[in-house]
């Protein structure tokens, strides 16, 4: 039986496909099988950032509807081994599906793969509910703003009133250089507010944008620092002991001196 | 670095952003509105006031948090501050 897992955040635009079609390939790189659910229907994503927008026949409402067999749904992404994904339906909204269709659906999926991961829709109304309905585990991903922060304690709130303990934290888009004049919260200060346990830090990349226009996720790349932390993420997941990046690679010359020779700030 | 910081008091921005979110969220896990402190305030008023004579435009009432003695978790608390003019004596007996 597979573990499913929600990726999940409140607020829109803080990374959650992203973080998504990420885990998902590295669980596919990794030697997981592993299938990628979109459950933001209506506003369908996860499908551009894979690249496998030209391959969509059925959707995850033809599947709940009977229209087709999930089998016949699921899109398999050729460039790695057992990787697939249920596309969401573009015309229908939320309420197409309800949270016991959705339970129903991955404890199917579960039987099959290893990974179940399913894309949150942002918000906290029927997308929400249907997207944990039939989760084991969740990930919240924010970034370091304040009202990214506030939507993430209000979801961490309903995820544990609905019976999902323990969720774990990874904050997207964290800027080095930023946090370093103390103009943006470290990952201290989030843990401190947010109390929940740390699954990753992912850098603000560029990387990020340009593999999303080519369609391939940017853990594929061993080049972006992103794809890294992605990479981390996942072995975490896996029960690796991996340790946090040492962001601080952007550091001046007299620092890294002073590292060489012992003296480095310790962190 | 420190140095400097000794002789002027933080005006990180990372730091307001914190020290805002925590008072937000306090508010948020606590489910109370701005109305439900003014309910509380005005009782508060209401109960004092037999007792001593107090500057109800002075008065504050907030929701914030505190280390609790025992274990050192964190608690939310409500702190009343609320500066008293004089005794009444309809209090003593």
């Amino acid at each position: 039986m597979g573990e499913v897992i929600v990726i999940t955040s409140g607020k829109g635009g803080v990374g959650k496909t992203t973080t998504t079609a990420n885990i998902g390939t590295g669980f596919s790189l990794e030697g997981k099988s592993t299938v990628l659910v979109d459950a933001d229907i209506g506003l369908r994503n996860l499908d551009v950032v894979m690249g496998l927008e030209n391959r969509i026949v059925y959707d995850l409402v033809d599947v709940v509807d009977g229209v087709c067999r999930l089998r016949q749904a699921l899109i398999k992404d050729k460039r790695y081994s057992n990787l697939y994904l249920l596309p969401a339906a573009q015309t229908k909204d939320k309420n197409a599906v309800t949270p016991q269709q959705m339970q129903e659906l991955t404890s199917e999926l579960a039987k099959e793969f290893d990974y179940v991961i399913v894309d949150c829709p942002a918000g906290i109304e029927q997308g929400f509910k249907n997207a944990i309905a039939g989760a084991n585990k969740a990930i919240v991903v924010t970034t370091p703003e304040v009202s990214a922060v506030r939507d993430a304690d209000r979801i961490i709130g309903l995820l544990e009133a609905n019976g999902l303990r323990n969720p774990q934290l990874v904050i997207n888009r964290l800027r080095v250089d930023m946090v370093k004049r103390g103009d943006m919260m470290n990952i201290d200060d989030m843990i401190d507010i947010l109390a929940i346990e740390l699954l990753g830090v992912v850098p603000d990349d560029e990387h990020i944008i340009v593999s999303t226009n080519r369609g391939e996720p940017a853990v594929t790349n061993n080049d972006s620092i992103a794809g890294q932390a992605y990479r981390n993420i996942v072995k975490r997941i896996l029960g690796e002991d991996v340790p946090f990046m040492n962001l601080e690679s952007d550091q001046g010359f007299m620092s890294k001196l002073a590292k060489m020779f012992g003296f480095g700030k310790k962190k | 670095m420190d140095l400097f910081k000794m002789f002027s008091k933080s005006d990180n921005s990372k730091d307001i952003a914190k020290e805002r979110l925590k008072l937000v969220l306090i508010h948020d896990r606590a489910n109370v509105s701005p109305q439900f402190l003014e309910m509380i305030k005005s009782e508060i008023i209401g109960v004092i006031s037999d007792y001593m004579e107090i500057d109800e435009a002075g008065l504050e009432i907030k929701l914030t948090r505190t280390k609790r003695d025992v274990d050192d978790t964190s608690v939310p608390a409500l702190v009343a501050n609320i500066p008293i003019k004089k005794m009444k004596d309809n209090g003593k007996f």
